[in-house]
């Protein structure tokens, strides 16, 4: 049974159709990246499947929850449904620490002590246990993405959405937030995400998704579609991008 | 029989100033209270509470601060509720409180990025909590600074409730002034008062600005 699937969603901002009918279904433990150009409608994508974007019809069932916008509903898809954004969207008045524990002492009530070991261990896991009593503002784009990720993870999501996570952040900063990424892929973590990457959508991603024009215009496993795109518009997406 | 101006009379006046702190307080707690509750109406998802709460700032600001006194002190007694003026003043004086902090703290609120909605929404979060952990914490630092300078406006502005009776610092000024008919030392010592009262507010928020400014110190 598919762990996210997506029926004939479309998505109008206004009179403007950005999505025009997605399908989609993604198994437990893929890593699906969606490709395309700015405009292609991507991230409007991954924005309606946590919620933060309504659509204009169509169904979205994820993590177990079929998409509800009523706010009890929507909570509960949420706590199985983590998103990690560009603009990374730390907490700027708690440490990296604090930024992790609130959701689950907040949302799922965990006791402090609790929360504060499950912060240290989700911390641990993007490696950045030495900064956990630092505030954001003293961290380095790399460092405060990671923290954002620990922050999703420790609401222990079912599915993780990544939007364009390394689009803000210096070449040399992309690779520890990728390397983070890649080994939550090996742990058999449901991975979305936007990017840019083209080699770590490639080399990671188990299916490459190639959306155009408001469409998912090509999908399959990422090594056959890499290998031998079908399309003359990935072809040449990826002839324009690996310039 | 005019009196000198002498221990007694500087005595007098730091007695009245105690009404001037009490009146403010009163006035902050009930502008605080109205005021943050005119601030969440002005930012919520409801179109009528945000038209009312515009409505209530708009009106509010829009009326001198006297004639909410003169409302809640003439005014009232015409319809039977007759206040004392201690009452009255707390509560006109409040209402005007609200008008202004409800308006400081609505900006400092917008002025919280919208992505960190997005993100604690995305944890999961209630609007309340959204609220109580992530936009409140962010806004109290951007609304500390206007709204300890509109207290200072407010302690000031108690001096118009002199004219109902209440006997705070001015009307002890002029009651002093009236016995002693020493305008200039009477009036400057009510001012230093009022200084006294005023200015370490001001380094209060001075040092709060910086506390909260920590987190940005790396």
């Amino acid at each position: 049974m598919p762990i996210v699937l997506v029926e004939d969603l479309r998505k109008s901002f206004g009179s403007l159709e950005v999505l025009k009918g997605i399908s989609l279904s993604v198994e437990r433990g893929q890593v699906v990246a969606l490709l395309g150009r700015s405009g292609s409608g991507k991230s409007t994508l991954l924005r309606c499947l946590n919620g933060l974007e309504t659509i204009s019809s169509g169904r979205i069932e994820i993590g177990g929850h079929v998409m509800s916008y009523a706010p009890a509903a929507l909570r509960a898809l949420r706590k199985d449904v983590g998103i990690v954004f560009q603009s990374f969207n730390l907490f700027p008045h708690l440490s990296a620490a604090e930024n992790v524990m609130l959701a689950p002492r907040v949302v799922k009530k965990t006791p402090k002590r609790e929360a504060r070991e499950l912060a240290m261990e989700m911390l641990g896991k993007v490696g950045l246990i030495d900064k956990a009593d630092v505030y954001p503002d003293q961290l380095s784009g790399g460092q405060q993405q990671r923290v954002a990720i620990a922050r999703s993870l420790a609401m222990q999501p079912r599915v993780m959405l990544f939007d364009e996570v390394t689009s803000a952040l210096d070449p040399e900063l992309t690779g520890e937030v990728l390397n983070v990424m890649e080994r939550l892929a090996a742990e058999g973590m449901t991975m979305l995400l936007v990017t840019h990457e083209m080699e770590f959508a490639r080399r990671v991603a188990t299916t490459t998704v190639f959306m155009y024009k408001g469409l998912v215009h090509e999908t399959g496993s990422s090594k056959e579609l890499f290998g031998r795109p079908s399309t003359s518009e990935f072809r040449q997406f990826l002839g324009v991008t690996s310039d | 029989m005019i009196r000198p101006f002498g221990s007694d009379e500087i005595l007098f006046l730091f007695e009245a100033a105690r009404w001037t702190s009490v009146l403010s307080l009163a006035a902050l707690a009930l502008g605080g209270l109205f005021g943050l509750a005119v601030a969440l109406a002005r930012v919520s998802v409801s179109n009528v509470l945000r038209t009312a709460a515009s409505g209530y700032i708009t009106v509010v600001q829009g009326i001198p601060v006297l004639i909410l006194l003169f409302l809640a002190y003439y005014g009232l007694s015409t319809m039977g509720f007759d206040l004392p003026p201690l009452i009255a003043a707390s509560l006109s004086l409040g209402i005007y409180a609200s008008g202004y902090l409800g308006d400081i703290w609505r900006g400092a609120i917008e002025s919280v990025a919208l992505q960190q909605w997005e993100a604690s929404a995305s944890l999961a979060l209630t609007r309340g909590q959204q609220y109580r952990y992530v936009i409140i914490p962010q806004s109290v630092r951007i609304a500390l600074p206007p709204t300890v300078g509109f207290l200072v406006q407010l302690i000031k502005n108690t001096s118009i409730v002199s004219i109902v009776g209440v006997v705070e610092l001015t009307r002890a000024g002029q009651l002093v002034n009236n016995a002693t008919f020493e305008p200039f030392p009477v009036f400057l010592s009510v001012a230093a008062i009022y200084f006294i009262i005023c200015y370490p507010l001001s380094l209060i928020a001075r040092r709060l600005e910086a506390q909260f400014n920590a987190y940005r110190a790396g």
